[in-house]
């Protein structure tokens, strides 16, 4: 659409700019910062916060710049006396309702209210304390969230989020005037709500009223229990992103230095989920495969399909409250993070003589919903609990900081053995599509004995921040043992957002889409934009972030997960094969039907 | 009591299952058993396909959709400035003894609650104060109470 | 200073030989521009407060090309001190259906609704009977029109025209950013029409009577009459059809009861007129605009117990979202108290006052802009009764 230019002044400086663009961009345009608190870019324009104000001359009050088009002739000033004023009291209200507790709060040093009271060098209290006079509620049951209305500015980022983007709507704002809150259902706590746990509203809170469930504390203790053997397993997508904690701009990809600090953190063993992505697309590819075969060969009705994805903890509890009648349709994979922790606790245990009890298994990854999933009950393989803690790449960060480690200084080094080793099938499960390109590397050439026929191996229709994705692949020239398959089309969907993957699996339930493979992933991007990632994360982000993902995939030797030696080792000497009854023990779950109100 | 399942497939009847039947809907319930409870919601939610917590937080904002249980009858008395001026303490005072419950409380045989309202538009024949639907201007304390004992004999 | 009496008029009641149906009947067939040039030319301005010259709202929204149109009437009469809108709700409903319709003509909307503030839900069952005639009249004089009644709740902000629209989606009434204005993306996202009440008898009364006779009321700036809801310290409480452009003296003389010290214009979000300033405040759209409310205070009354009765009522129908309204209300209202207490020195309320005019200006609608009114009036003109 061809779109007007629009003139105005900011501050005096004659712009223009498109049609329908808001006096915030405009500005931007001319690097004049304006000072935001409810907007984010990923969400719908709120304009309640009233931080941005400025002056239009001419009009009768100020406009929010965040929420106002640019018109013809407007003359708008960013920074006059009256805006001034404005916008500092504005600060004092949110302070006078704010626990302003910030050197004991989780987000000191991250705060956005903290950094513009400093900007304005708001000084002595002006305002009635408001906190003081209500109670002061937290919620801490959920293993992964704590939310604390005491720090809560009523920006609505969250409510925002958990209903544009995740279609969710576990928080939503309750009551009016001075009892306007955020709130769950009847205020329930998280961990009994349809909250999916994805943390993409503690990625967004802009203060400390959302925040992960931090584990950091006993990580130390169990590294500094000599009795203990430590374990650390990495996501593919927090090698991409844990620059950003540590200095770096997004996309900066440090998987050797990161391997280096966590070494020097005191890890007895620093291993590689990408070892279980790995695994995980041999398990769930040779599921589907079964899967097909029943369906197309011994004409099995009951077999589910389309088949979707599981690695996604944020999409397993989301399918479970919203779709419980699709349980079936989900791969019974663990996701990487569980995989890896059973067989730490078993075949790692093994090899290396230790007892499955004395091994502390610590995950780093871009989610808080792995926190609950690492606490499911149905995650003991080992008879014990396969996953101690889970970190996100936000509180390594912290731990890295805390240990005061320079970061970039560090020599590369590589990860331990065994489970260290990865293709760069396992490094792209951190982007979305990534597990469809995976699986597909695989599958195609399990099936025909030839690479599958796109360039350079890069499945480029199921990449890219579109928010479905599909992608058809005919399968021709099949070996003999699955000529069952010859000539069929594969017929593949990615979603990412939860919003995303409700409209896909809403279209399989009314019979408008008819898939066979469907990769979930909860969060906007994929991993790569989970919400235990470093804050800001917003599109440009996420997709420095993705770059960084497939520069990793190109530039290593293997990247088809069957080519991993570990993986063809493991299952030599442990597993047997795919999905064979031991795969099944160890690496393959259950789901439960959740109530959806 | 009717059903309140009933209740909200008959307003989607009427208005629809989108989101703009949800008010006339939490209004039927409301009419019929004077609050909201979570199932309430929960069965709304299910309607027209939104999240519980969406339902609760549109409820929450009304102050005539209340959340928590209340008496059969919902007498509110306006506080607001003209009947304020009128004397609507007294008659606060007056209901409170009769009912023996405070501002905000229900009688233990669940027949009266007793809220304060803002402005119910009565200003020039205040006090005034509503019981459910119906209302009642230029009181008296003696005719509150006159007019509540006759509710309890209903 | 000699003032003159107040003139009484009777347009809005007045039902003598009037037949709804019939005037709508006459009155479509014209053509809609020349019914949206005859507002315009009457200069007929919205009758809930806010003042928006009807002829214009009625052609923007007929300018707009879309084939859902909406007309909706404001019945969500929340201001403290206002309850005209009940009044003609109760006494001439089919006036308010016949200007809705002549409305919904003249824009090209098919549908028309009445969102009626839960508070007056004893009207709902005269008001949907009448309306079921109505809409039969309509059908039979061949207009496509058909009225629908919508309930609130209990929530003063949705007087506030896109909390309205947000209220009738199903939602909470919270005000949305502006532009889009209503003419534009209203009800449903379409271009919508609504007035208040009173505005639409008006309207209806212009086609009955002829933009003339209209015009020979009021002054330039205000023209026409308007109802007033005059209540607190009055012999004469009530509903009371006046011309405007009178003083706040004129209305004292008339309504006092001799000891008038202040008069609350506009009512909780108006401007307080002390004494001194009787006789300079004209009550209009040159001086005060207002949705009607008349609130006379003796000199028995304590000001502070009045501002603080305002100050508690926006703390509880603030919806909540917008920063200095939520907030701003709160530290106003436990502000002085805080000075009545002596916990804050009386200066403290020249930093309210700093508060409130903030508010004015960075609220995001206008129930958050206008808690300024009460407050800086009052606190400027009885600032010892505030203190001590």
């Amino acid at each position: 659409m061809n779109k007007y230019l629009v003139n105005l002044t900011i501050n005096d400086i004659p712009v223009s700019v498109p049609e329908g663009t808001t006096i915030l961009d405009a500005a931007k345009n001319l690097d004049f910062r304006i000072p935001t608190l409810c907007h984010h870019e990923d969400l719908c324009v709120a304009g309640n916060c009233r931080v941005c104000v400025v002056e239009q001359i001419g009009g009768k009050a100020l406009t929010a710049a965040c929420a106002t088009p640019v018109s013809e002739g407007m003359q708008i000033h960013t920074n006059s006396a009256l805006v001034r004023t404005a916008r500092k009291t504005i600060i004092e209200l949110l302070l006078s309702e704010h626990n302003s507790d910030c050197t004991k709060c989780y987000k000191n040093g991250n705060c956005e209210l903290q950094s513009l009271a400093h900007e304005y060098r708001v000084g002595d209290h002006v305002f009635i304390d408001l906190v003081g006079t209500r109670k002061r509620v937290i919620d801490n049951l959920s293993p992964s969230i704590i939310k604390d209305d005491s720090k809560c500015i009523r920006c609505q980022r969250c409510v925002r989020t958990c209903s544009e983007l995740q279609g969710v709507s576990a928080l939503a704002v309750a009551n009016k005037g001075d009892h306007m809150k955020i709130s769950t259902f009847f205020d329930r706590p998280l961990v009994e709500v349809v909250c999916t746990n994805c943390g993409q509203c503690v990625n967004r809170c802009p203060v400390g009223a959302l925040v992960e469930k931090t584990y950091v504390e006993e990580v130390w203790d169990a590294i500094n229990n000599p009795n203990v053997h430590v374990v650390v397993q990495t996501a593919p997508a927090v090698r991409v992103a844990i620059g950003e904690e540590l200095g770096y701009d997004a996309g900066e990809r440090l998987t050797g230095k990161m391997v280096t600090a966590l070494k020097r953190l005191g890890f007895d063993s620093v291993l590689d989920t990408d070892f279980t992505a790995d695994l995980t697309i041999l398990e769930e590819g040779t599921e589907l495969l079964t899967r097909l075969k029943r369906a197309l060969v011994d004409k099995d009705t009951t077999v589910a399909l389309p088949m979707t994805t599981s690695c996604s903890p944020g999409w397993i509890k989301f399918i479970e409250h919203t779709f419980p009648e699709f349980l079936p349709n989900v791969s019974t994979c663990k996701s990487p993070q569980q995989m890896f922790g059973a067989l730490a606790k078993t075949y790692y245990a093994q090899k290396k003589g230790l007892k499955a009890q004395d091994i502390c298994v610590v995950s780093i990854m871009p989610c808080t919903a792995k926190k609950y999933e690492a606490n499911r009950p149905e995650m003991r393989s080992s008879g014990y609990k396969d996953v101690n803690y889970v970190l996100t790449t936000r509180e390594l960060g912290m731990m890295i900081k805390q240990a005061g480690i320079n970061f970039q200084n560090l020599e590369d080094s590589h990860y331990d053995s065994i489970m260290g080793e990865s293709t760069g099938a396992a490094v792209i499960f951190g982007a979305t599509g990534g597990v469809m390109e995976a699986a597909l590397r695989t599958v195609y050439e399990v099936v025909t004995g030839r690479e599958v026929p796109f360039t350079n191996l890069n499945i480029v229709p199921v990449r890219g921040m579109e928010g479905v994705k599909e992608a058809k692949v005919k399968i021709e020239g099949c070996l003999p043992e699955w000529s069952f398959l010859e000539g069929i089309e594969v017929s593949c969907a990615v979603a990412h957002s939860l919003v995303n993957a409700r409209d896909v699996m809403q279209a399989v339930k009314d019979g408008r889409a008819h898939y066979h493979f469907i990769e979930v992933m909860a969060c906007p991007g994929g991993c790569l934009g989970g919400g235990g990632q470093p804050i800001p994360t917003n599109n440009e982000i996420r997709n420095k972030r993705a770059a960084a993902i497939y520069e990793e995939d190109a530039g290593l030797p293997l990247r088809k997960s069957h080519e991993n030696p570990e993986v063809k080792m493991i299952y030599e000497e442990f597993l047997g094969a795919p999905n064979s009854h031991k795969s099944h023990a160890l690496l393959h779950t259950h789901y439960i039907p959740r109530k959806r109100y | 009591m009717a059903d309140v399942q009933q209740i909200i497939n008959d307003a989607t009847k009427v208005y629809g299952k989108e989101r703009k039947a949800l008010m006339p809907i939490l209004q039927a319930v409301v009419k019929e058993k004077n609050y909201l409870d979570d199932q309430d919601m929960i069965s709304i939610a299910k309607a027209l396909d939104l999240s519980a917590a969406e339902v609760f937080g549109t409820a929450s904002f009304y102050t005539f959709l209340d959340t928590v249980p209340r008496g059969k009858f919902v007498i509110r008395v306006c506080k607001t400035i003209s009947c304020h001026m009128a004397g609507k303490d007294a008659i606060i005072q007056a209901i409170e003894q009769l009912l023996k419950i405070k501002i905000g409380e229900t009688t233990v045989d669940k027949q009266f609650t007793l809220l304060t309202a803002n402005c119910l538009g009565w200003c020039h024949k205040g006090p005034v104060m509503l019981i459910n639907d119906e209302v009642f201007p230029e009181l008296t304390s003696q005719k509150a109470v006159e007019i509540i004992t006759k509710y309890r004999g209903e | 200073m000699e003032t003159t009496k107040l003139k009484r008029v009777d347009i809005i009641f007045a039902m003598e030989g009037i037949d709804p149906i019939k005037v709508v009947e006459s009155t479509i067939k014209k053509d809609p521009d020349t019914i949206i040039l005859e507002m315009i030319d009457s200069g007929l301005k919205g009758r809930g407060g806010a003042g928006f010259p009807t002829g214009l709202k009625w052609k923007f929204t007929r300018n707009e090309d879309s084939y859902d149109k909406y007309v909706i009437c404001n019945a969500d009469e929340g201001e403290p001190g206002t309850f005209k809108d009940r009044e003609i709700l109760d006494r001439v409903p089919e006036k308010v259906f016949a200007g809705l319709a002549i409305c919904g003509y003249t824009i090209g909307a098919r549908e028309g609704f009445i969102y009626l503030r839960g508070e007056y839900n004893f009207l709902l069952p005269k008001l949907n009977e009448k309306l079921v005639a109505f809409n039969a009249g309509m059908k039979k004089i061949g207009l496509d029109f058909t009225i629908q009644m919508r309930s609130g709740s209990g929530a003063y902000i949705c007087g506030e025209e896109s909390a309205l629209f947000e209220s009738m989606e199903g939602k909470r009434g919270e005000p949305r950013n502006k532009p889009p204005y209503p003419t534009v993306s209203g009800y449903l996202g379409k271009p919508t029409a609504i007035n208040n009440v009173e505005t639409l008898v008006y309207a209806f009364m212009i086609s009955r009577i002829g933009v003339e006779k209209f015009k020979e009321f009021g002054t330039k700036d205000s023209r026409g009459s308007k109802v007033f809801s005059i209540s607190g310290d009055t012999p004469k409480a009530g509903i009371h059809e006046l011309e405007l452009g009178m003083t706040v003296q004129q209305l004292v003389e008339e309504f006092g009861d001799g000891d008038t010290k202040a008069v609350q214009v506009g009512g909780a979000s108006g401007g307080c007129v002390p004494r001194k300033l009787f006789k300079d405040t004209i009550i209009g759209y040159e001086g005060i605009p207002t949705g009607g409310s008349m609130m006379l205070f003796n000199s028995q009354r304590s000001m502070y117990n009045v501002l603080h009765d305002y100050l508690e009522f926006f703390t509880e129908e603030s919806c909540g979202q917008c920063t200095p309204c939520r907030v701003g209300c709160q530290q106003l209202l436990k502000g002085i108290e805080a000075v009545k207490r002596g916990e804050k020195s009386p200066s403290y309320l020249d930093d309210l006052k700093k508060l409130a005019r903030t508010m004015k200006v960075a609220a995001k609608c206008g129930l958050g802009q206008s808690v300024a009114n009460p407050f800086v009036s009052i606190v400027t003109n009885f600032k010892e009764e505030i203190i001590y």
